[in-house]
């Protein structure tokens, strides 16, 4: 008997298939890895099954029942739990409060009974290795406590399925192995898990089975112990491997030839950041694209934002053509020659209301002006080099970026970068999102500058787009180089099986073979 | 009006269109109807008695408006504003005794240095702006009182009178200071990288961030500038009424103008600042007020269509969900 049936199941939203024919079962006692990258339809898929969105087609099975969960109350309220990575609960409230939320004990006379609710929530949380005081302020305690007590709280309301989404993130390896231990239990006592995570190495310990999503699709749905490391990451990443390899698939030219014996641009030196980033050292030549691969949650977005100065650094130093910059910030780091591109353009690359213009003069403004007054001369000028250069489309110089399309947004936004004239480029995912002529015209880009001499990173979880964009590869997972991949070794197999490989095996591919 | 002539040559009305233009324009067609209506139906509206009486009140409205519109530009607000008018207000009569230059000096340092506290706490301890100056809205008005003793003093000075109550070339100073600051605040908006700034960074904060603007220097300097904008205001509420009560001056002028600001088509999610639109928008409530006085309305009626314009900016002005 399954415990928990998707079939068929679609999402449409304006534009984009977030679910595409989605199947896959979940028996009882089951834990049951969902992985796949960005923007492959797990949140979606999440939100279906707990109610936040209605399938547009397909319909889901609840204990051999066919279901249907209007409200996230509703798939509660059936035996669906979830618990997210940002634990939701109240952090001003005591621990046995939140864990009792909504389901108090009460007395004879219809008061709390908070004796009693102490005592069981002692109990309770014991299991769950919590030893704290019940009646502390549930935000005073550790992460970890707190999201233990968030699974707590969903297994005590006769959850049948519990739903974790990336559990772990925040958790210390002492609290990884209670929370395992929980799952352990949970497992025993027939409950279903559904475990979304990026971390291999607690895949292949916790999981039974695993459905990998892609682009919206099921690529792949089985026993987890079948299926190897290196093919499970090659069906979220890439192509098939076994498939034709398009060779110049993507819009990039061969090597960029940076003179191997050039003083690098850029120099990273044992970076640190609390957690997640760990001893993080590379270094960019002149004209090199040196791309950074791993997979989400690696690190490869903090150390683009760490060398840009806006994330927090603890240690390690960062010299950008052999000038040392102590834990820049982000105005030092423009200064500096530094241009980073950030993952998320809507969030934190593009000021959506402003105009073209005033999007690529924003960093250039006081080389634009004279005594704080802007030269509007000046500016078109800089501005119609970059829109012609880059083929910007828009109807002039004044439309709102926020009405243009993803591609020329993009644009947009890289325009702004090379105006300040950087001599380090840090592109994060420059593609995603944009449609195929705008990526091939911004992968010939890259190419462009960096023949101009100019350093650049290049982060992407398309390892084509990688693989063929780079000169070198510097593998990340969870924090911390664990390879790098120089000449003929970057290849798409070499990334996949570099990223691949168990914390042990951790080895620099590449050298000699 | 336009609209209307346009939707009749027009029977599909370009609803977009419509929704673009109204936050933009409404106001100033509101403010042509008003008139219109005056004309017609108020005795002596037209007499230049009137007209100066109105723009009078409504000058210091539109100066503290000024300094609101660009911390609402940056997606804040500044509650303090009142009571920076109050706190200029009770230094005035102080500081009267080492000339009026160095009074009004004085007033204006307040100014800057509530201005400096506020864009502190907003831009480097990372408070909501309505909390960081909540602070100094109970606590500036308490300083001010404590300067003054509690106490209404008769300002007698020339000069000042002369700011509060002349005229030049047959219009009051107070109108004439009031235009030039909306001159000079129109143009930082429009041609200075501070200006240019400040609307970046009320449209996206985190990616002008990473543009490498000084944002937190910005923030600072706009609070400032709304703080100096304020005493301004404040001084010439003494100037006028020759005397500085600290408990009066200033009173509830926090919500006169997020209104005009609001009204005048400035959303408050920031990134957009309308300095002549906060003009239009103080004139309109301004109007509004004396239309109703003059047709014997009572003063909770008034409040009423007061708060019924507010809804009515407020709703044409959201956003919309698009996508």
């Amino acid at each position: 008997m399954a415990l928990l049936e998707v079939v068929d199941v679609s999402k449409v939203f304006p534009g984009v298939r977030a679910l595409d024919d989605v199947s896959f079962t979940l028996q009882p006692g089951e834990v049951h890895a969902l992985v796949g990258e960005n923007g492959a339809g797990k949140s979606t898929l999440i939100k279906v099954l707990t109610g936040v969105y209605q399938p547009d087609g397909g319909q889901l099975r609840y204990r051999d029942e066919p279901a249907r969960f209007d409200s996230p109350m509703d798939a509660q309220r059936a035996g669906i739990s979830t618990i997210y990575q940002e634990v939701n609960l109240i952090p001003l409230m005591s621990v046995a409060h939140n864990l009792f939320l909504g389901r108090e004990p009460r007395t004879a006379y219809g008061l709390l009974d908070e004796k009693r609710m102490f005592r069981e929530a002692h109990e309770i949380l014991l299991r769950y290795g919590v030893t704290t005081d019940v009646r502390r302020q549930l935000g005073t305690l550790a992460l970890g406590a707190q999201q233990m007590v968030a699974l707590a709280r969903a297994v005590m309301i006769d959850a049948k399925v519990v739903i974790m989404d990336e559990p772990t993130s925040s958790l210390e390896p002492r609290e990884v192995e209670t929370l395992f231990g929980v799952i352990r239990d949970l497992h025993s006592q027939g409950i279903g898990i559904i475990y979304v995570s990026h971390r291999l190495d607690e895949l292949y310990q916790i999981c039974d089975a695993v459905t990998i999503l892609r682009d919206g699709k099921v690529v792949h749905t089985g026993k987890l112990a079948d299926l190897e490391r290196l093919r499970l990451v090659s069906l979220m990443l890439g192509r098939d491997m076994s498939a034709v390899r398009h060779e110049g698939f993507t819009g990039f030219g061969g090597d960029h030839g940076g003179a191997e014996d050039a003083a690098p641009v850029l120099k990273v030196t044992d970076l640190n950041s609390r957690r997640k980033l760990h001893d993080i050292s590379f270094a960019v030549r002149p004209g090199e694209v040196v791309g950074l691969g791993g997979l989400l949650g690696a690190g490869r977005s903090e150390t683009i934002k760490a060398i840009g100065g806006a994330y927090p650094v603890d240690g390690g130093e960062i010299a950008v053509d052999g000038k040392a910059l102590n834990r820049p910030t982000t105005v030092q780091a423009v200064k500096a020659g530094i241009a980073v591109q950030p993952e998320d353009r809507k969030a934190e690359g593009i000021v959506a209301g402003l105009s073209v213009r005033e999007n690529i003069a924003l960093a250039i403004l006081p080389r634009m002006s004279k005594l704080g007054l802007v030269s509007d001369r000046k500016i078109d000028e800089v501005v119609r080099t970059y829109m012609t250069r880059l083929r910007i489309k828009a109807s002039s110089p004044d439309q709102r970026v926020g009405d243009l399309s993803g591609g020329n947004q993009q644009k947009v936004l890289l325009a702004r970068l090379l105006a300040t004239q950087p001599k380090v480029l840090l592109l994060d995912e420059p593609t995603r999102g944009i449609d195929v002529g705008a990526k091939a015209e911004v992968q010939g880009l890259i190419d462009e500058l960096a023949a101009e001499g100019l350093g650049v990173v290049l982060v992407s979880s398309d390892a084509e787009e990688l693989v063929e964009g780079s000169d070198r590869v510097v593998v990340l997972r969870d924090g911390a180089v664990v390879g790098e991949l120089r000449g003929d070794a970057v290849t798409t197999e070499a990334l996949l099986e570099t990223i691949a490989a168990a914390a042990v095996e951790a080895k620099e591919v590449g050298n000699d073979d | 009006m336009t609209t209307e002539a346009a939707t009749a040559t027009r029977p599909a009305i370009d609803l977009a269109r419509v929704r673009a233009w109204l936050p933009k324009y409404g106001v100033y067609v509101a403010i042509g109807v008003l008139v219109l209506y005056n004309v017609l139906f108020t005795p002596n509206f037209l007499t230049w008695s009137n007209l100066r009486i109105q723009l009078i009140q409504v000058a210091p409205i539109v100066i503290v408006a000024l300094g609101m519109a660009l911390v609402i530009g940056t997606e804040g607000i500044d509650l303090s504003v009142g009571s920076v008018m109050a706190l200029a207000a009770a230094l005035i009569p102080l500081y009267l005794g080492y000339g009026v230059v160095a009074a009004i000096l004085v007033s204006l340092v307040a100014g800057v240095v509530v201005g400096l506290v506020n864009g502190t706490l907003v831009a480097r301890v990372g408070l909501q702006p309505i909390v960081a100056t909540l602070a100094l809205f109970v606590g500036g008005r308490g300083l001010a009182l404590v300067i003054s003793d509690g106490q209404l003093k008769d300002v007698r000075n020339d000069d000042l009178i002369y700011l509060g109550s002349g005229d030049f070339l047959g219009i009051p100073m107070l109108v004439w200071i009031a235009a030039l600051l909306v001159l000079v605040v129109a143009f930082v908006v429009r041609r200075t990288v501070f200006g240019r700034r400040l609307l970046a960074i009320g449209g996206n904060r985190p990616a002008t961030e990473l543009a490498g603007v000084p944002v937190k220097r910005v923030l600072i300097t706009v609070y400032v500038l709304c703080s100096v904008l304020a005493s301004i205001a404040g001084l010439l509420a003494v100037a006028r009424i020759q005397s500085s009560d600290a408990s009066a001056v200033g009173l509830l002028i926090e919500l006169s103008a997020i209104t005009a600001v609001v009204v005048g088509g400035t959303p408050l999610t920031g990134g957009k600042v309308r300095v002549l639109g906060t003009v239009a928008g103080a004139l309109l409530m301004q109007l509004v007020v004396a239309t109703m006085i003059k047709h014997n309305l009572q003063p909770s009626t008034t409040e009423m269509v007061q708060a019924v314009i507010i809804l009515i900016a407020v709703y044409v002005a959201r956003e919309r969900k698009s996508r």
